[in-house]
């Protein structure tokens, strides 16, 4: 139906954006989760991706709830606590033709999951790896994550006395080829964010300050939407130019870092810091060490890397998924079993 | 008893003329571990193949890399037995630490083949002495130092072959198929084996009766190790995507697969056909292999012990998400880290039931190596079929030791991929439902990710579902879903390999086993049936749930001994949940769980007094 109708509400592909709606969220209203579904559900649609053509993974937590909430026409696995880096890491493997986005929390990442998490930033697996970032655990009522910040105040009046993980600078150091941190409520930097990721051929990691709205949004709170707002200080401003767009030329070129991706499209990043370079990983890690001493919260994309072999690369695996390979590709013949049997005599 | 031991005991020390012992003895051989004697251990087992005699050999060693004594045991058996002997008759003493203690472990009329600086004549009046030289013997046929630790153990291979009058020209071309086309790595070990060879028949007149002789029983035979079988079977299962994480002792499964898959996967263009990833950790590797048989591809791990602890999770999620996936379970000793280079047969429990809630898992238990094979590809089809993970249940004495076996036929039917709409079934159904029981069988029909049908896509979760795949927490939605996995495994029972009956005559006493006790049970029921004049039934089990003739064994038996490894009677518990309560009282146990793999004459000693003999 959608691609027999030409309106200007279709992608490139000839879909609207309903082919890529989900199903009715259950998060709490106001929940920032919905805020980034809403943007997953804009960048696929503009991006022209096939629903088909997706995997939606997630760990268990509000977060691993979302791909629910997002294109229904897209497989889903929502997995166990903690080990949305290895289901992907196998689903990819099995198949690599797909666009692989998972969504995962702050308790889901940078507690339970973290071993498998920084595998599959060493690995480079192609996929998007999006934290949805509140600084609590939702669904128990309210304790804090690892990742919220030192000093921090739960509604109960605890403080948080251990330092928070910074999952960005962790990403950068251990292999992620672009990752960046941005906040639910900006819109057009997620969405420009997402898009590229789609682009991207390797591990894009994706922190997404997202506040809870019933445990972790009041005075004190460092992820509360009050705080985001006074303290969000981004370091780039976003633009994306799709590869089948017309090149766009309304941007200050003389302050514009511009990426080529892997499918011929352009992140173009108007630098806000001076001489930002988002390829240059020390400097990357070095900014937000920085930011974290002034207790700002850097948004942007704070590193790229698009020369780094992927996961799938470095297998050097056949181009099609390995999961419907033919019995004449995978079971070897009867003379390799009969020569293997006089071997052993 | 015609063993061989046994008839030695009955002549307490006599070392004057007997009568000779052919083909019927163990040798033990005392190293340290890390010298390298395996391949030298290799050589002399191969020899006595290549001589026709029957042979197994098994490897008694610590958990460390080197400088900790190992013991190779090589058993000899014109009857074609291979289950572990409790003594060994021949000592061969290379470990200066433990030489003394070995020589007091042989039985009386023993021998012991030693370096002669030990000096240990003394220690025994009662067994033959062969004093050997073998670092002066080393030093003269290789001249560099650095690799003289390796070459001696090839003396004792010499010396052994040539006091059992084994062909020098079988050693010489089992040496040459062990260093294929390293023809200076030969001569370095074939001259050390014909300076033990020449000493011993200079030097050491015959005065032990223990002698291999040529027969025709290892014709068209192979030898293996089951974790290589293993692996195998999965690479001719077609298996696509293997994660693991290293831990004795199946780290040789994953070892052997990559090795073949390496050798026939690649395309002629030089891409891989599979994916092998070492992962981070048990947990992961479970995570792969499901993330894996949920995109449709072939997915395996290997592992033991506490990685099937780590792997409970997900197999709960393999098994309630319905996901297929095949998970090798070497068994060694538990509880804990155990001892992990002891065997034994004590995760059948934890297996069958791992994960929390109502789960229960296809467990596949072969008893062979030509079983490793068979089953290794048969849990792929299983698993796929079923739509469930699949684990096959060996241990370490199967999986790292040599056994003879005939050779694997290749698989008779096709890949079972199960049940998997394509694109043209969507266009033809309009739609499905991933759990719903349409055929009657207790198995829905999937997808899988990248069908290009806008209906082809479902919601997998570890939460609730009801029969499409949706959310929920209604009592009678995930009741549904819970019975059909319940129907769903007990028609596997009709499935999974069925058990074998090795013998099921008129006797009231019948035995149960399964795995690698195998071995030891077939000796001991031809033990029983000499010392006793009994003949016992015995059914040997490859598969949970249990079969039909499971049930009917029992009921026709008055008394039926469960032999097993493991303290707690779990093969004994598993079938006393299956089996109805009159037939639950039949049940003996007969339990072995040193960590020494189970021997014949214990557990014909232990029958004999359960059973008043």
């Amino acid at each position: 139906m959608a691609t027999a109708t030409p309106s200007p509400k279709v992608n490139h592909i000839g879909l609207p954006v309903l082919d890529y709606r989900g199903g009715k969220s259950t998060l709490c209203a106001g929940c920032g989760h919905n805020a980034i579904s809403e943007r997953i559900i804009d960048a696929m649609f503009e991006m022209g991706v096939e629903p088909e053509r997706v995997m939606k993974m997630s760990g268990i937590g509000c977060s691993s709830k979302s791909p629910a909430y997002f294109m229904s026409r897209s497989h889903a696995f929502n997995s166990v606590h903690g080990r949305m880096a290895a289901v992907s890491t196998g689903a990819i493997l099995g198949n690599h033709t797909m666009t692989t986005l998972g969504v995962s929390g702050d308790g889901d990442t940078a507690s339970i999951g973290m071993g498998g998490f920084v595998h599959m930033l060493r690995r480079n697996l192609p996929m998007i790896y999006i934290i949805e970032d509140n600084g609590v655990y939702g669904l128990t009522k309210g304790q804090f994550s690892a990742t919220a910040d030192l000093g921090s105040k739960l509604k109960t009046g605890v403080i948080n006395d251990l330092p928070a993980i910074d999952t960005c600078a962790l990403a950068i150091q251990l292999g992620a080829t672009f990752v960046g941190r941005s906040f639910s409520g900006d819109k057009k930097q997620l969405l420009s964010m997402l898009k590229a990721a789609i682009s991207h051929k390797g591990t894009v990691m994706l922190d997404v300050i997202s506040p809870c709205v019933t445990f972790n949004d009041h005075e004190g709170s460092t992820k509360s939407y009050k705080f985001m707002q006074e303290n969000d200080e981004p370091i780039n401003e976003l633009g994306f130019v799709a590869s089948f767009d017309e090149i766009d030329v309304d941007y200050d070129s003389g302050q514009v870092y511009e990426v080529e991706m892997h499918d011929g499209s352009n992140l173009r990043l108007r630098k806000l810091l001076e001489d930002y370079d988002p390829t240059d990983k020390a400097n990357a890690v070095r900014t937000l060490m920085e930011s974290q001493a002034n207790d700002e919260i850097l948004t942007g994309v704070f590193y790229i890397n698009t020369e780094q072999p992927t996961f799938i690369d470095l297998l050097n695996v056949v181009d099609s998924p390995l999961a419907t390979l033919p019995e004449s590709l995978t079971r070897p013949p009867k003379s390799a079993l009969d020569a293997l049997m006089h071997n052993l005599q | 008893m015609a063993t061989g031991h046994l008839a030695l005991g009955q002549e307490q020390g006599a070392l004057g003329a007997r009568e000779r012992v052919i083909n019927d003895f163990s040798i033990n051989v005392a190293t340290v571990n890390g010298s390298g004697s395996q391949s030298a251990n290799s050589v002399l087992l191969k020899s006595i193949f290549g001589m026709g005699v029957p042979v197994s050999g098994k490897n008694l060693f610590p958990s460390n890399i080197a400088g900790l004594p190992t013991w190779y045991t090589i058993r000899a058996s014109k009857d074609g037995y291979v289950a572990r002997k409790r003594e060994a008759e021949i000592l061969v003493a290379i470990n200066p630490e433990t030489a003394r203690q070995d020589v007091l472990g042989l039985p009386a009329g023993g021998v012991a083949i030693y370096e002669e600086s030990f000096n240990l004549q003394q220690v025994r009046d009662d067994v033959v002495c062969y004093p050997v030289p073998f670092d002066k013997l080393t030093a003269a046929v290789c001249p560099e130092a650095k690799l003289r630790k390796l070459v001696k153990n090839m003396v004792y291979v010499g010396a052994v072959s040539q006091l059992l009058q084994i062909d020098l020209g079988v050693v010489e071309s089992g040496l040459r198929k062990q260093f294929a086309k390293k023809q200076k790595v030969f001569d370095l070990n074939f001259g050390a084996v014909k300076a033990g060879y020449d000493y011993a028949a200079e030097k050491l007149p015959k005065q032990d009766r223990f002698f291999i002789e040529r027969m025709n029983q290892t014709a068209g035979k192979i030898i293996i190790d089951g974790n290589a079988a293993c692996g195998m079977g999965a690479v001719f299962a077609g298996v696509t995507v293997v994660a693991w994480y290293p831990i004795t002792p199946s780290t040789s499964v994953v070892e052997a697969t990559t090795d073949l898959l390496k050798k026939f996967r690649v395309t002629p263009e030089g891409k891989a056909t599979f994916a092998v990833v070492q992962a981070e950790d048990e947990l992961a590797a479970i995570g792969m292999v499901l993330g894996a048989g949920w995109a449709g591809a072939r997915s395996m791990t290997a592992t033991s012990g506490p990685g099937i602890s780590l792997m409970a999770e997900f197999s709960g999620l393999g098994y309630y998400a319905e996901i297929p996936g095949v998970i090798f379970d070497v068994q060694r000793t538990g509880p804990s880290t155990g001892m992990p280079t002891r065997t034994s047969q004590s995760d059948l429990l934890s297996v069958a039931f791992l994960s929390h809630g109502d789960t229960k898992h296809i467990v596949l238990l072969p008893g062979s190596v030509k079983e490793c094979f068979e089953m290794g590809y048969a849990a792929f089809d299983l698993a796929e079929r079923l739509q469930t993970p699949v684990f096959v249940l060996s241990d370490l004495d199967l999986g790292m030791n040599n056994w003879m076996s005939d050779p694997f036929d290749y698989p008779a039917t096709p890949l079972d991929r199960g049940k998997v709409l394509t694109k043209e079934d969507l266009d033809r159904l309009g739609e499905f439902a991933r759990y719903r029981d349409v055929d009657g069988d207790a198995i829905g029909w999937r997808t899988l990710p990248g069908t290009d049908h806008p209906k082809a896509a479902y919601f997998t979760r570890g939460s609730g579902h009801n029969d499409a795949a949706g959310y929920t927490e209604k009592p009678d939605e995930y009741i549904e879903v819970m019975e059909r996995l319940a129907r769903k495994f007990d028609s596997a029972r009709k499935l999974v390999p069925g058990p074998v009956t090795l013998k099921n005559g008129t006797s009231k006493v019948g035995f149960l086993a399964f795995g690698s006790t195998d071995f030891a049970l077939r000796e001991s029921l031809d033990q029983i049936k000499k010392e006793y004049g009994l003949d016992v039934d015995y059914m040997r089990i490859r598969a949970y749930p249990f079969a039909q003739e499971i049930h009917d064994f029992v009921a026709s038996h008055e008394r039926v001994y469960v032999v097993e490894q493991n303290r707690d009677a779990q093969l004994e518990s598993l079938l006393k949940l299956d089996l109805p309560a009159e037939q639950v009282v039949k049940l003996r146990s007969i339990l072995h769980y040193n960590g020494l793999p189970v021997d014949a004459q214990t557990t014909t000693e232990e029958f004999a007094t359960k059973e008043g003999l």
